[in-house]
């Protein structure tokens, strides 16, 4: 049961996603060429998904001290806003603005089957593993300094 | 042949529907597994997991994201378009760097844009902003300076 519902989450999102335009790159780059090709269809899925979790989890959290199947909420409470969240965000969108696809919209694009969708996705596993190489290779140079 | 001078369709229902599905997605999965809905964080913690139980719920749920055009299809009678106005080379250097960016800015679209914005986090907010700039100012780069050095198809 637990699995199943966890599944239909899953199939939820990737539906939204399919049906929004975010697993389609032509879009999604549309969409960030104000100059040219402008399609602001992407305001509608930000807008629909950002005002459902909005008024979602502030419901959620008021009535459930807890989650279904976990003992407690996972929420992220850093406020720290530092050069690591804004330049990373930074090259992000650099790479998104390069190849057209996020990651939130190429995982569930990988069911579509199409080969583009999977090239990107080893290159984005690629650089997933060759950035906590290199937050290995800091935090080990960092420690070395303290000693 | 879809370039990237290639208008498309503008489908504020469709995009619509699908980012209400995507939020109510995001509200479950907190109120399932008390989880932020990002698929940086998902799929990272996939890829190098803590302990096989916290694998298993990535793993059914990154299996359900990939059903989400079995499911479209399905309903609509064909796949959802994914149409790559760029080439080889455009998707694997932006997937890298994609990669690189979302693991040291913490999150994506779905974790910042979507589950961060949503309960006004102030970190998300500004991660948010700083790659929707980025990625406008790269397509402004690629598209109407550069040419097809980097984006052509």
């Amino acid at each position: 049961m637990k699995h199943l519902l966890t599944y239909l989450t899953g199939l939820i999102f990737g539906l939204g996603i399919s049906m929004s335009g975010m697993a389609n790159p032509a879009k999604v780059l549309n969409f960030f060429d104000f100059a040219g090709t402008w399609d602001p269809s992407l305001v509608f899925v930000m807008g629909g998904a950002v005002t459902v979790s909005f008024f979602g989890y502030r419901a959620l959290f008021k009535r459930y001290e807890t989650p279904a199947f976990e003992p407690r909420f996972i929420v992220p409470t850093s406020r720290v806003i530092d050069a690591k969240l804004v330049g990373g965000s930074l090259v992000f969108g650099v790479g998104w603005g390069i190849a057209g696809f996020c990651p939130g919209g190429a995982l569930p694009a990988l069911g579509a089957l199409d080969a583009n969708v999977w090239v990107f996705f080893v290159a984005l596993v690629a650089g997933i593993f060759a950035a906590k190489f290199m937050m290995t290779l800091t935090a080990a140079k960092a420690a070395g300094r303290a000693n | 042949m879809i370039t990237e001078f290639s208008p498309t369709e503008f489908t504020p229902w469709a995009s619509l529907i699908g980012g209400l599905l995507i939020g109510a997605a995001a509200v479950l999965l907190m109120a399932l597994q008390g989880r932020i809905f990002g698929a940086t964080g998902i799929l990272a913690g996939f890829l190098t997991p803590a302990n096989s139980s916290d694998w298993a719920w990535r793993a059914i749920l990154l299996a359900g994201m990939a059903s989400g055009p079995l499911a479209f299809a399905a309903l609509t009678g064909h796949m959802p378009v994914v149409e790559v106005p760029v080439s080889t080379p455009a998707l694997i250097i932006g997937g890298f760097i994609v990669g690189i960016g979302v693991s040291y800015g913490s999150g994506c679209t779905s974790g910042h844009g979507v589950c961060g914005m949503s309960r006004l986090s102030p970190r998300s907010i500004v991660a948010t902003l700083s790659f929707m700039f980025a990625t406008a100012v790269t397509v402004y780069l690629i598209r109407h300076v550069f040419g097809q050095v980097v984006g052509g198809a």
